[in-house]
């Protein structure tokens, strides 16, 4: 918590039409921390994180106020292209979704788009990220093969690879384990642990036990508020308020 | 008890269904072969007519058919995969896209004759291409249109949203999304548009008839300009003109069982393609 602030939510309100769904939110995000954001369904968790790497926007009738930095930039100015920002903060869906390509294509991808044509390089990258994402061992002989041949936890495991590629600085992780299997979510966890060293990670979540077992600090979020955001370590041992108590302790949500 | 006899009177009442519709598909197939078949040789494929057309072969027939297929196509694919993309990726939807989708749904109901006519007010004399394989082509074109769109509008919607957001999330442009990740994906779909308008365009009579169509040519077309003589319009002309109906017949069934298989080839290499790309997409 002591680690620099990687990207700052100031004031956000958000509205999908006439619903208000973010209610005024401040909150930092530090550079090679965890930041887990916990909630019950609905209560606005999943339209944060994808304000921060402006993925609402893809969305009609919706309308956002407030600011969000990454470092010291505004990352809704006119002035700056989502894509650019696309590139500095990566994201991995709560479903994975690999393209209908080889796996080697699917990691290759974010370089192509990106402009980089020089083979060697992209193949080099292409082992790297998937060692990063301990994938490399299950997948080296088969590079050529369909992505979608892969189990659910390795297709995800592919997608933080096909996210590692492009060498972001944050990666927002949305209820990335939603529909894998323990095995799989363990070795997942265990790759977020290891990434908090390179990158800045955000990541929503509906199991409690994981918010706990990976992140540093936490952030409580109840019908469109954050009720309390701290330490891991405080939230979970001493909240401060009464509502993030029964959320946490199970008693609602 | 009851209920499972109506269950299997019901079943029945279908399969007899299916059974028609097979019967009645294999005795067009039987009936062209068995008065078809007699008529086709190499000679007959690749020669010119003779004789008042009673002799010889229907090559020039065969080329002009695969060029104004091959020339609607060539017009009608870029133009409503483009009008497709625009509708299902850029166009902000509404009111007006709406009355626009409506619009290219009740083009595709539109009398083919009628286009036919439209073809040669436009193309044959406001533009001035004459009766030839440009105007036909166009006119072609125009009628599988509305075909082609409502396919590719349907693939391309078929496309998961989570696919699109994977690619912008990786720093893709927009187009970039939509040219490697939302084209590849719905190709099968969209190829599947270009065979039913392939079919649909190479057996037309009416559209060509006042815009391409040749009763008799010598020789084969020469440019996008020539006239053509056409399958569909060719095996109209046998059975309806000329002073040998005997002889005329028979090489009107050969020509229809051309056609047949013309069209077979042409979607099998559609087909082809298709399963290539669904091979990768399962």
């Amino acid at each position: 918590m002591d680690n620099k602030i990687k990207m700052r939510a100031q004031k956000v309100k958000f509205f999908y039409g006439k619903m208000q769904a973010l209610k005024d939110i401040n909150l930092n995000i530090h550079a090679n921390c965890v930041t887990a954001l916990i909630g019950p369904s609905g209560c606005g968790k999943s339209t944060f994180i994808r304000l921060f790497n402006r993925m609402n926007e893809l969305l009609p009738y919706t309308l956002l106020k407030g600011k969000v930095y990454l470092d010291d930039l505004d990352i809704n100015s006119p002035l700056v292209d989502a894509v650019d920002i696309r590139r500095r903060v990566g994201m991995v869906f709560q479903k994975p979704n690999p393209f209908p390509k080889s796996i080697f294509e699917n990691i290759s991808y974010g370089l192509k788009v990106n402009g980089v044509k020089d083979k060697d390089y992209v193949a080099g990258k292409v082992e790297e990220s998937l060692k990063k994402a301990a994938l490399w061992e299950e997948v080296k002989d088969r590079l050529g093969e369909s992505a979608l041949r892969l189990s659910g936890g390795q297709q995800q495991r592919l997608c933080i690879a096909r996210c590692l590629a492009v060498e972001n600085e944050v990666i927002l992780f949305d209820e990335p384990c939603a529909s894998l299997d323990p095995i799989s979510t363990a070795k997942i966890e265990e790759l977020i642990l290891e990434l908090k060293n390179d990158y800045s990670i955000v990541i929503v979540t509906h199991n409690m036990q994981q918010a706990a077992r990976v992140s540093d600090s936490t952030a409580f979020f109840l019908m469109g508020e954050l009720i309390e955001c701290g330490r891991t370590t405080d939230i979970f041992t001493a909240p401060k308020d009464k509502k993030t108590e029964a959320y946490i302790t199970g008693r609602f949500g | 008890m009851k209920q499972i006899l109506v269950q299997k009177f019901g079943f029945g009442l279908l399969y007899l269904c299916i059974i028609t519709t097979l019967f009645l598909l294999g005795l067009i197939i039987y009936f062209i072969f068995a008065k078809g078949l007699a008529v086709i040789s190499w000679s007959f494929l690749t020669q010119q007519p003779h004789n008042a057309m009673t002799a010889g072969g229907v090559g020039p027939v065969i080329v002009g058919t695969l060029y104004l297929t091959l020339g609607s196509m060539l017009f009608a694919v870029p133009l409503g995969l483009a009008c497709a993309i625009y509708l299902c990726e850029y166009s902000p939807k509404g009111l007006v896209v709406n009355i626009i989708r409506m619009s290219i749904n009740n083009l595709a109901g539109v009398p083919s004759v009628v286009f036919g006519l439209f073809g040669l007010a436009v193309f044959v004399k406001f533009f001035g291409f004459g009766v030839s394989i440009l105007s036909g082509s166009l006119t072609l074109g125009i009628l599988a249109l509305p075909l082609i769109i409502s396919a590719s509008q349907e693939a391309l919607m078929a496309v998961p949203q989570s696919l699109r957001e994977a690619s912008l999330s990786l720093g893709a442009t927009k187009w970039g999304t939509i040219k490697n990740i939302v084209l590849p994906t719905a190709l099968p779909g969209i190829l599947t548009g270009v065979i039913l308008s392939i079919g649909r365009v190479a057996g037309e009579t009416a559209p060509i008839l006042f815009t391409a169509a040749a009763f008799y040519l010598r020789g084969y077309p020469k440019s996008i300009f020539s006239e053509v003589m056409v399958l569909p319009y060719h095996i109209y002309a046998l059975m309806t003109e000329g002073a040998h109906p005997d002889k005329q017949k028979a090489i009107a069934y050969g020509c229809s069982l051309i056609l047949l298989f013309l069209v077979l080839f042409i979607s099998g290499v559609a087909i082809f393609l298709r399963q290539r790309q669904r091979s990768y997409n399962g």
